[in-house]
């Protein structure tokens, strides 16, 4: 069951670039690296493509079919029509290096910007044992393949270049997010999630959630729970009362 | 280093358009029908059965019919086209606004903030949630006690009219308090309150019970928000029209 597909791929670099066709031989079970991978080998050896392990875990092979963003590896090509010219273009967020590859420096760079877990000082190695429920609700977020899809979709960055350095994308408030939920971490998340890295920008329209090769809940169980936290320092009528009563600080 | 060169505000081949469409739309068509009842300021309560529109609950005013006022009459009653649901509106439109799924729905549909994922915005400028007037969605946490209440009211209203037997209109009364109740319990602000903003589950067992329980309502937090919000405007109609005499109400005992 083969059939000659048509595709339109993004081929350039920082300096300019088009969209150009191919007609590339298509079998059943094929995803769309599968395709990248053959135009490679019969039609355009010097196409740049990023890929490792072709099973959705090492989040490198990240694009945009159709103008979705996903994954190379894990877009089958059963979705598509037989008749249908599938364009496959770079993650549009991120700087170009070359045809399908990004530099996706900035997440790096946000990633350091994160403090890391912080324990209280006095507590040795063994001291503490941690229980299945508290350890449940961070493992989701572990999950991640830092693939940087949401990064790429999160319009708070894609259509504005100006908002990264102001805001660390859902990815890394998601990070932020597990080490506020950690038991035993003691640093200050919830001002360094709204001050540091932007919380205030996310408007919750869930399309890092959408992308999520993971399906990882990142606005339920990440974003909005730091949201709630803010409010509850800043905006809780009856904590605010309670602290005025109470005289806490 | 410069972004790839693409013009095309998105190659997107779906159609991404109708999801927005379709909640402009529905948003538009029930604010029209709210508004209109609203303004009315007849037609809210049914005497012989005690049916009292949620939309105009409590009736707090001089205007209000004396038998629907369940809590009393608070204020005057209110000048030229101005209508009891006035002084309760603002609480139940700013739980719905400044909820977080409505938040999404409007945002994308009505200020294409994005208008669907990988479509670029219209807007030059973005800050978000930052700053005045969309730093005012922190609010959400107010206005979700303020409904808490208001639910309350609605489901002493629907009991109360149990009292002369039973009807149509008592069904939709219960299944109306039904929807908003678990639209309000599965709120992000609730499953917060509930058990969420703890860092140790595990020493508070019948609060991370709660948040499990909630969690899994919180999961149809937008199918609840679109029932409720449809089956208000229903309930509304359905009193509209036995208080106006258009139907009569369908009696299972009397």
């Amino acid at each position: 069951m083969s059939y000659q597909g048509k595709f339109r791929v993004w081929r350039g670099d920082d300096s300019g670039g088009a969209l150009e066709d191919f007609t590339v031989e298509v079998n059943e079970g094929e995803v769309v690296l599968d395709i990248i991978h053959r135009l490679q080998a019969t039609q355009a050896p010097d196409l740049a493509v990023r890929w490792n392990c072709k099973a959705g875990k090492c989040g490198s092979c990240s694009a945009e079919i159709n103008g979705r963003p996903g994954l190379l590896c894990m877009t089958r090509m059963s979705i598509f029509e037989e008749s249908e010219t599938i364009t496959v273009t770079p993650m549009r967020t991120f700087p170009i290096i070359r045809d399908l590859v990004t530099d996706v420096s900035y997440n790096y760079t946000k990633a350091r910007e994160i403090p890391s877990f912080a324990p209280p000082k006095d507590l040795a190695p063994g001291e503490y044992r941690m229980q299945q429920v508290d350890v449940e609700r961070s493992q989701e977020f572990r999950k991640c393949i830092e693939c940087f899809l949401c990064q790429n979709t999160c319009h708070v960055i894609r259509d504005h270049e100006e908002n990264k350095e102001a805001f660390s994308g859902p990815r890394f408030l998601m990070r932020v997010a597990e080490l506020e939920m950690h038991p035993l971490d003691t640093a200050d998340r919830v001002d360094q999630a709204q001050d540091d890295h932007g919380l205030g920008y996310c408007n919750i329209t869930k399309c890092c959630s959408e992308v999520c090769p993971e399906h990882i809940h990142i606005t339920d169980n990440a974003l909005i729970p730091m949201k709630e936290r803010v409010a509850d320092r800043k905006y809780d009528p009856i904590v605010w009362l309670g602290n005025k009563l109470f005289k806490r600080s | 280093m410069a972004r790839a060169e693409i013009a095309a505000r998105t190659l997107r081949t779906d159609r991404w358009w109708l999801p927005p469409l379709t909640t402009f739309v529905g948003l538009l068509l029930i604010s029209i029908y709210a508004a209109f009842r609203t303004f009315q300021g007849d037609y809210y309560w049914v005497d012989q059965y005690h049916y009292l529109t949620p939309m105009y609950s409590p009736c707090l005013t001089e205007e209000c019919i004396p038998a629907a006022s369940h809590f009393g009459q608070w204020f005057p009653a209110l000048p030229g086209f101005l209508t009891p649901p006035l002084l309760i509106i603002p609480f139940l439109l700013g739980f719905r606004i400044t909820c977080y799924y409505y938040r999404k729905a409007y945002y994308r549909a009505a200020w294409a903030s994005p208008p669907a994922c990988a479509v670029a915005e219209p807007h030059d400028k973005y800050t978000g949630e930052t700053r005045f007037p969309l730093i005012a969605q922190n609010l959400h946490r107010y206005f979700f006690y303020a409904a808490s209440l208001l639910l309350l009211i609605n489901i002493y209203d629907a009991v109360l009219a149990f009292g002369t037997g039973l009807g149509l209109g008592n069904i939709i009364l219960l299944v109306n308090v039904s929807l908003l109740a678990a639209y309000t319990l599965s709120c992000h602000s609730c499953r917060h309150i509930a058990g969420g903003r703890l860092k140790h589950f595990s020493k508070h067992p019948v609060r991370y019970w709660a948040w499990t329980q909630i969690s899994k309502l919180n999961n149809r937090h937008m199918q609840l928000a679109w029932a409720s919000l449809i089956f208000v405007c229903l309930t509304d109609l359905y009193v509209a029209l036995v208080a106006s005499g258009t139907i009569s109400d369908l009696r299972f005992i009397d």
